[in-house]
């Protein structure tokens, strides 16, 4: 794998608040902080993974980073050019080199389109071939992801689950993006189907030198397939460090938590591990605790956290933690 | 030898559906001994929540039928049983957690009323006993202030907490054997930790004997004595854990755990895939149903059905090829 240190995606301190309205005039009454202050980057080349529980905003940051929603604040650096500030021509034409795959492999294809429609439609949007051109590239595509290109008449229900995620993957790549965000791309797949598709992933990074950002909440799998990884907890990033590093040596009583849940699949771990189990939930985004947004859990926590945030500072190099106790 | 609580011996179960008939459980014998807990893991699809809900005939009929077997319990057959016997082990004898805690709730009635109605109706307790009760088997499972919190809806109650009542809930009649569908998947790693060290913890306590179906084998590691593995609706392999972890010997067992990303520091290695998908049971496999992806088939496994032969004492093994050597079996 071949990573670099050119920076291909900037996010500078962005932010996706989603308005609450409630009362019979409908009036707004707060936000649900999904994303508060995430800033990272992401290297070209690389797969930079993205873990967190469900409501953390890891997928909400993903689909504000390719501008599927419109930020509240923050910046997203590509190519120069801020993707937060671009009219939307603009955006559509930087959207043939940033794309998403989506979790649902059901929901996300449309059932009345045929494959040669749903690879094609990328190609027809951007004019970029026309006729005969566009039936050989969709069978190139199809190739490439490992399904037959007799299959470009089929729909999607004629495919089992591993099977269509390959789909939507071809339909990313059907414009050669650079950047590609995969929201839980192997969350609704059975477990050996899941190792078909990371190995899809890994080959096609490997040929097309793309660049991922790997949304899941599957511990282990984003070790398997990241360089970096990032923890998320209610909006903002907890830890961010190489993989090796964050696995090893985890700083954040977060992460420790977080990774000492993971379930190893060896019988013999459990006979001498003791589990960090985090008491209580994650708390609700509209209303997060002061200060520090983990300290309601955290086994560490004393007054200075309740007071102040904590920043995401850099402990060793390369390494990232938001935590006053590190 | 431990006393037997459940023993099932060929149990078939088929669905009528629209497109012909699924095979879907296909003669599964097993047993469970008292205190134990078996984990049953395999893809969706592979028959194993349909074999456990057979054995309590929870599967809807139709479209579904039981066409064959018997499922002992404490000497007495289950799947012939008079349906109002039935019910007298069903919640009290013999409970069971699902996967979504949320849809095995009852969204318009409190968490109370939901958790008094076994206890009525099982235990022959009255309100005032049945209330009492609640609130100590919700304190059992971790939710704080539980006298106010049985007056609340389940919408109130964030995911680990709808699973901790499911818990309580199938606890309540003391029951000799808990069958545990999935019930943490659909819930995030810290509270999936904090479910399993429950039912750790509650075992303990309690004594129950405990069936865990799951398709995680990091889970099913970390709580069971004993595992299952089936596909294609037969069991393909079974051991106790240390074992099945450490000498996994059926193609499929070797190929679900070499899929797994693996924990240690350093070099990635390729993920090990299972290539092709688990099959559709229109016609109930009459050679191993593993046959098409695997890749030690010999002739022989796609012309008959291996049988569940045993490999050592208390492991057995449905399969023609010695991996090993890459030889059938003399």
């Amino acid at each position: 794998m071949t990573t670099s240190n050119e920076v291909l995606v900037k996010v500078e301190d962005l932010k996706m608040y989603f308005p609450i309205y409630s009362g019979v005039f409908q009036r707004k009454v707060g936000d649900v902080k999904a994303v508060d202050g995430v800033s990272f980057d992401v290297y070209k080349g690389e797969t930079l993974g993205l873990v967190g529980e469900s409501g953390c905003g890891k997928t909400t940051t993903g689909r504000t980073i390719i501008q599927l929603y419109k930020p509240t604040a923050g910046h997203v650096w590509f190519e120069g050019k801020d993707l937060a500030t671009l009219k939307s021509e603009a955006m559509r034409q930087v959207r043939q080199n940033v794309q998403m795959i989506f979790q649902d492999p059901y929901a996300s294809l449309n059932p009345r389109m045929t494959l040669r429609d749903i690879i094609g439609e990328p190609i027809l949007a951007f004019g970029a071939a026309t006729g005969k051109e566009i039936d050989d590239r969709v069978a190139d595509l199809l190739t490439l992801v490992k399904l037959s290109p007799d299959f470009v008449g089929r729909y999607p229900h004629e495919f089992s689950g591993g099977q269509r995620q390959r789909i939507g993957i071809a339909r990313s790549l059907a414009m050669n993006p650079q950047f590609i965000v995969c929201d839980e791309p192997i969350s609704a797949l059975d477990v050996s189907i899941q190792a078909q598709v990371i190995n899809l992933f890994e080959d096609l990074q490997q040929q097309l030198g793309l660049t991922y950002l790997f949304v899941a909440h599957d511990l282990s799998m984003v070790r398997h397939i990241s360089n970096r990884v990032a923890v998320m907890y209610l909006g903002i990033i907890a830890e961010l460090a190489d993989r090796d590093e964050i696995y090893g040596n985890p700083l954040h009583p977060y992460t420790k938590a977080l990774l000492s849940s993971i379930p190893i699949p060896d019988p013999k771990y459990y006979e001498t591990r003791k589990r960090i189990v985090l008491e209580g939930d994650v708390p609700s985004p509209a209303n997060p605790p002061s200060g520090c947004r983990f300290r309601t859990r955290c086994p560490i926590a004393d007054a200075h956290c309740a007071e102040e945030r904590p920043e995401l500072r850099e402990v060793t190099p390369g390494h990232y933690v938001a935590c006053f106790k590190v | 030898m431990a006393n037997e609580l459940l023993n099932v011996q060929n149990l078939e179960t088929v669905f009528n559906t629209p497109g012909g008939i699924i095979h879907a459980v296909n003669g599964v014998n097993f047993c469970l001994n008292e205190g134990e807990t078996l984990g049953v893991v395999g893809e969706s699809g592979c028959g194993k929540s349909v074999s456990m809900l057979s054995c309590l005939r929870l599967v809807a009929m139709p479209p579904g039928k039981i066409i064959n077997g018997v499922a002992n319990f404490k000497g007495k057959d289950l799947l012939s049983m008079p349906d109002e016997e039935l019910r007298h082990v069903r919640g009290a004898q013999i409970a069971m957690i699902f996967q979504d805690p949320m849809t095995s709730l009852n969204p318009v009635m409190t968490i109370g009323r939901q958790m008094e109605e076994p206890l009525l109706l099982h235990m022959g307790m009255n309100k005032q006993q049945a209330r009492k009760r609640s609130i100590e088997l919700l304190e059992q499972v971790g939710i704080p202030q539980a006298g106010d919190r049985l007056k609340d809806y389940p919408h109130q109650y964030s995911g680990g907490m709808r699973q901790r009542v499911m818990i309580a809930m199938a606890l309540s009649c003391n029951p000799q054997i808990l069958i545990a569908d999935e019930p943490t998947t659909a819930l995030d790693v810290t509270i999936q930790a904090q479910i399993v060290e429950l039912v750790i913890k509650l075992r303990e306590q309690l004594g129950m004997a405990i069936i865990w179906i799951t398709h995680d084998l990091g889970v099913v590691a970390s709580i069971a004595q004993r595992v299952m593995v089936m596909y294609g609706g037969y069991i393909i392999e079974e051991a106790p854990i240390k074992k099945l972890y450490s000498n996994p010997t059926h193609p499929y067992t070797v190929g679900l755990l070499g899929s797994l990303p693996s924990t240690q520091r350093g070099k990635r290695h390729r993920l090990y895939s299972i290539e092709g998908m688990p099959p559709v049971l229109y016609r109930k496999p009459q050679s191993c149903p593993f046959a098409p992806r695997c890749r030690w088939v010999q002739p022989i496994c796609r012309e008959q059905l291996p049988g569940l032969d045993n490999i050592d004492s208390d492991h057995t093994v449905r399969c023609w090829v010695d991996i090993k050597t890459g030889k059938v079996h003399a």
